[in-house]
């Protein structure tokens, strides 16, 4: 086993590809855990926390690249918390401030869990995933880099290294149900960002399907329906607004919860972020 | 062979101070306090000896088998390996338990739950234990588990152990049973399966005597006799060739009463003649211990139209798993508090404990009365609806006095003072801030941090708990304690074989010397079988019985020392008092130290502590079983979001009789935590089995409270000294889960306006 501290990308590229089936490490605060419980068994190490590049973000105009290795403390303060509120309500919600300390986005995107907090976030703003090889780069809407529970379109010897999103004019925010008030994985979780510009609603659910679900009928129809001027939605709009998620929504049981509470759950959280969203009746 | 101590401050207590001043009745900061927020203080997995080998066991994936074959050759074949061994190798005893020896050391014709211990390796390292492990083969002949009580007690599933499936089954009849109504009420009641969820994992470290003439076991438990008695029979070894040291404990709440790797590590150790350290990882302690038992209840409460109870029916089904432990003592506990701290003179329980192919149930805090405790508790609410009364007015016309009598005819002799539990309760304040706090801070409503909520959606609810619990064993155990005080030179030594598990009597055992002996300096010797019992730390009984020793054998010193004094200043004994820290004639001039009056002699003297005798209740369920009670009440305020079924309890509101509070801080420390397991219980708490498959042996999956989840508890100590107990003090450690538990579950249902019968109470249960 080695062990390989990488401390820029040059370097992280030639550790991956004298190792490529090397275990990336950045907070470890997923790996460790499949570590110490024997679910996984790990050769070799790549340890990327300290490659300066990937650690830092950049805000030009109207959008926002967060290196893979920015932190969720980092995320959860000012100034990225102002310009992607919906990222930053997640960040909270992760782990506990230890976790945070150390779990960074790019490792939420590389363990790409349903539960994942970050993940509803990311696909309702509609982000371009970042990732490299020596080969070169590519970049991937979110929706095409997340191909299932805990799969990703990432092939060996690539890196993540970041993620862009747009920074918008509107309300965002992300609900998240767990039986236990903080450090809890989400039973049911909801991301609502709205693009007063864009005049649109985007709604994603996680926990509820083996990827993140994008709601589209959910969005189209609360473009149509409310007021973007007024920052107002009717109760009935509300109300349907919040079938559609709970239509779109894939849930199973499992020993967290039941696929009906699931459902109930998205329904629940949709309507009341739209509500926030669009607090005049 | 020496231990290791990598920590600065040892486990064992050995040459600590007990804190460093402080009488009966002072708060009194623990010794071990500091080092352990520091990380300093030794807990038996940071234990290691030169040369020592890492142990390993193989456990059972299935909850019900036959078993086949076991091949160990292939882990004989891995580097490192140096012992690997199966029942085959067990030199005494194959069985241990703490009332029926029905558990094997390792399994040789069946497994009957899912973890059952099969086999052990000693290895160079954990690597090589977790491939030798790998490398063992077993076949088994995979059986359809038992995992429905009731078919255990219907006889419908063939025995699944020789013993039978039954563990234990009695009856409760008393008084006029053709009582009935005229007010009827009437409920079932569920409650899942708690873990003890302790911090500090299983970890012991075993010592080979030279020539395997014995071993020294250093080890995290709760009864160091007991554990030492099970380990010998199972050895083959005299008691003596056993000594057992306790390890640091990182909490207990029961699940370190029975044997886990004690035995495994012995043989290991005699077997290699090398020190083997095993410590259990969170999933492994899952199945390596016991836990609280799942039970479902029925009770049905006859009462007058004024609210009085007149009858109770209960029936009572405990799910012990596949071993007995001490299920059979739980359910004498929970069948004979059905009443709760209520007056009933007529009754009619029927109570099972049974085996199952789930994990084994045994002691977990409260024993047994926190099943019973939230029937009773759910019972008083329906009764209080049906009558039109509020649920303390219910309480009231129906609590308990000294005097009265249990179910089963023993009379209540201690101090109960249920009526001013309740009124002190209801007159602690109640919260002042609004939903969400006066800071509106949404992390404060029910969904915490995860923000689902806004505070229009939540309501909030309040409710009631009164509890009663036994205190010491029960049945004509003779549960005694042993200390021996040793004073020289102003200095008192306590020798005790009391497990420190976090209760803290460490604290408790200088007050005591310090008060009785008027010394100044108390240090505590090494904690091991080098002297006689104290019993299990747990019953909420050690202040009391080994209290009692440590005040017996103080009071046994002080008469020498007063007898030394009398005869040098040619003055009568009796005549001789401890002022403070001097040694004065109360008829006469004299004044000097204890440290002067101690100065060239050492007393020595040992104590053996017992409470009065119980006996075994009959065919009917009657007969003095217990040893004294002590009593709670709690007040629960909780907020919930009721479309979501999300829960933030706010406040608990508490008094409990505690005689009289040695150690204010430590008292209240028990009650808040205890609390905080009560809650879990309440809302969140469960290891999940499904056909014998445990589904979440993670902390990731099994949830305990965090800060956020602990509501404000709010204390009033009552103190009204027990003349039965030593000092005055009842045990504290149980009563604070008893009824907290169904206190927050009737906040929940007030909130809601809806009947909720099981706990944990899940979010689907309240939403649906």
């Amino acid at each position: 086993m080695s062990v390989i501290v990488a401390t820029s990308l040059a370097e992280a590229f030639a550790a991956l590809s004298a190792h490529p089936e090397a275990t990336l490490v950045a907070g470890g605060t997923d790996v460790m855990v499949e570590v110490n419980a024997g679910h996984r068994h790990v050769a070799d190490v790549v340890m990327v926390n300290r490659v300066g590049e990937l650690c830092t973000w950049r805000h030009d105009g109207a959008m926002l690249h967060l290196g893979a290795g920015v932190t969720w403390s980092q995320i959860e303060a000012a100034p990225i918390a102002e310009w992607v509120p919906v990222l930053a309500q997640a960040a909270r919600t992760v782990g506990s401030p230890q976790i945070r300390h150390v779990g960074t986005i790019g490792g939420n995107l590389g363990t790409c869990s349903p539960a994942g907090d970050g993940l509803p976030g990311l696909a309702a703003l509609d982000a371009v995933v970042h990732l490299a090889s020596p080969a070169g780069e590519r970049s991937l809407p979110f929706a095409e880099f997340m191909v299932g529970p805990k799969r990703t379109a990432r092939v060996a010897g690539e890196l993540i290294i970041g993620v862009t999103v747009p920074v918008l004019r509107g309300w965002q925010g992300y609900s998240k149900v767990g039986v236990r008030n903080a450090m809890v994985i989400a039973t049911a979780s909801v991301a609502l960002v709205t693009d007063l510009d864009g005049r649109t609603v985007r709604l994603a659910l996680g926990s509820v399907g083996p990827t993140i679900l994008r709601c589209t009928e959910a969005e189209a129809f609360a473009a149509a329906n409310v007021d973007f001027a007024n920052g107002a939605a009717s109760a009935a709009v509300v109300s349907e607004f919040a079938a559609l998620a709970r239509a779109a929504a894939r849930p199973i049981d499992d020993h967290r919860s039941t696929a009906e509470y699931r459902r109930h759950a998205v329904g629940v959280l949709a309507g009341r972020l739209l509500r926030r969203a669009f607090p005049n009746e | 062979m020496t231990v290791t101590q990598t920590g600065t401050d040892t486990g064992t207590f050995a040459g600590t101070h007990s804190g460093l001043a402080g009488r009966l009745g002072d708060s009194v900061a623990r010794p071990d306090g500091v080092p352990k927020a520091q990380g300093s203080f030794q807990f038996a997995g940071d234990l290691t000896a030169d040369g020592f080998l890492w142990g390993a066991t193989l456990r059972s994936p299935h909850p019900y088998a036959r078993i086949v074959r076991i091949d160990v050759s292939g882990a004989w074949r891995i580097n490192g390996v140096e012992a690997v061994l199966t029942a085959a190798d067990v030199p005494g005893k194959a069985t241990y338990g703490l009332i029926s020896h029905d558990q094997p050391v390792f399994a040789s014709d069946y497994v009957r739950f899912q973890g059952e211990a099969m086999a052990a390796v000693a290895a160079d390292h954990p690597d090589t234990c977790r491939r030798a492990l790998a490398a063992i083969v077993v076949e088994y002949e995979v059986l359809a588990p038992l995992t429905d009580p009731e078919r255990a007690i219907d006889g419908s599933f063939p025995p699944i152990h020789p013993d039978g499936n039954v563990v234990r089954h009695q009856r409760i009849v008393r008084g006029d049973q053709s009582i009935h109504g005229p007010v009827v009420v009437e409920g079932t009641y569920e409650l899942g399966r708690q873990d003890q969820a302790f911090l500090g994992l299983e970890a012991a470290l075993a010592l080979p005597a030279p020539g395997g003439d014995g071993v020294e076991l250093h080890v995290a438990t709760q009864w160091l006799h007991e554990d030492r008695k099970q380990i010998a029979a199972c050895l083959g070894m005299p008691d003596e060739k056993v000594r057992i040291v306790l390890g640091g404990v990182g909490g207990a709440f029961g699940a370190r009463e029975d044997i886990s790797l004690q035995v495994h590590a012995c043989l290991l150790a005699l077997r290699t003649g090398r020190p083997v350290k095993i410590q259990y990882d969170r999933e492994e302690s899952f199945h390596g211990h016991v836990h609280r038992h799942p039970c479902t209840i029925w009770m049905r409460h006859h009462a007058g139209t004024d609210g009085t109870i007149r009858r109770i029916e209960a029936r009572f089904v405990m799910d012990g798993g596949a071993y007995a432990s001490t299920s059979s003592a739980v359910l004498i506990n929970a069948v004979t508090h059905t009443q709760g701290p209520y007056r009933c003179d007529h009754a009619t329980v029927d109570g099972w404990a049974v085996r199952t192919n789930n994990l084994p149930s045994g002691a977990m805090r409260g024993f047994g009365v926190v099943q019973a405790a939230f029937a009773h508790e759910g019972q008083m609410d329906k009764l209080a609806a049906a009558v039109g009364l509020d649920p303390v007015e219910v309480r009231l016309r129906n609590a308990m006095r000294t005097g009265d009598h249990l179910i089963t005819g023993q009379e209540i002799v201690n101090v109960a003072p249920v009526a001013r539990l309740i009124q002190e309760t209801a007159a602690l304040a109640l919260p002042t801030e609004p939903v969400g706090g006066h800071d509106h801070d949404p992390m404060r409503l029910p969904g915490g941090a995860g923000r689902t909520a806004d505070e229009r959606h939540i309501v909030r609810g309040i409710g009631w708990g009164v509890g009663i619990k036994n205190l010491m064993y029960s049945e004509a155990f003779d549960d005694y304690s042993t200390a021996r005080v040793r004073v020289a030179d102003g200095v008192a030594t306590v020798k005790f074989a009391t497990v420190e598990v976090g209760q803290g009597f460490v604290t408790i055992v200088g007050q005591i010397a310090r008060t009785v002996l008027g010394v100044e300096e108390v240090v505590i010797d090494s904690i091991d079988t080098e002297i006689g019992s104290a019993g299990s730390t747990s019953a909420s009984r050690q202040t009391w019985m080994s209290g009692g020793a440590v005040e017996g054998a103080c009071r046994l010193v002080r008469e020498r020392l007063f007898e030394h004094v009398a005869e040098l200043h040619d003055l009568e004994a009796v005549q001789l008092e401890i002022d403070g820290t001097d040694v004065v004639d109360t008829l006469g001039s004299l004044r000097m130290s204890v440290a002067a009056a101690t100065a060239g002699i050492v007393i020595d003297e040992t104590f053996e502590h017992h409470h009065p005798a119980t006996e075994e209740l009959d065919e009917l369920g009657q007969g003095n079983c217990h040893t004294a009670f002590a009593f709670v009440a709690h007040r629960a305020v909780v907020d919930v979001d009721p479309e979501l079924g999300l829960v933030k309890v706010v406040q608990i509101a508490t008094a409990q009789d505690v005689g009289r509070a040695l150690n204010p801080l430590s008292v209240v420390g028990q009650i808040e935590g205890g609390i905080a397991q009560g809650v879990g219980l309440a809302v969140m708490e469960e290891l999940l089995q499904v056909d014998g498959i445990v589904k979440n042996a993670t902390f990731t999956d099994y949830l305990v409270p965090t800060f956020l989840d602990m509501p404000d508890v709010v204390i009033s100590l009552v103190e009204e000294p027990d003349p039965h107990a030593p000092m005055g003090a009842k045990g504290v450690g149980e009563p604070p889960t008893v009824s907290s538990t169904p206190a927050v579950v009737a906040a929940i249902r007030d909130a809601i306006g809806k009947d909720l019968h099981r706990v944990p109470v899940r979010p689907s249960d309240i939403c649906s």
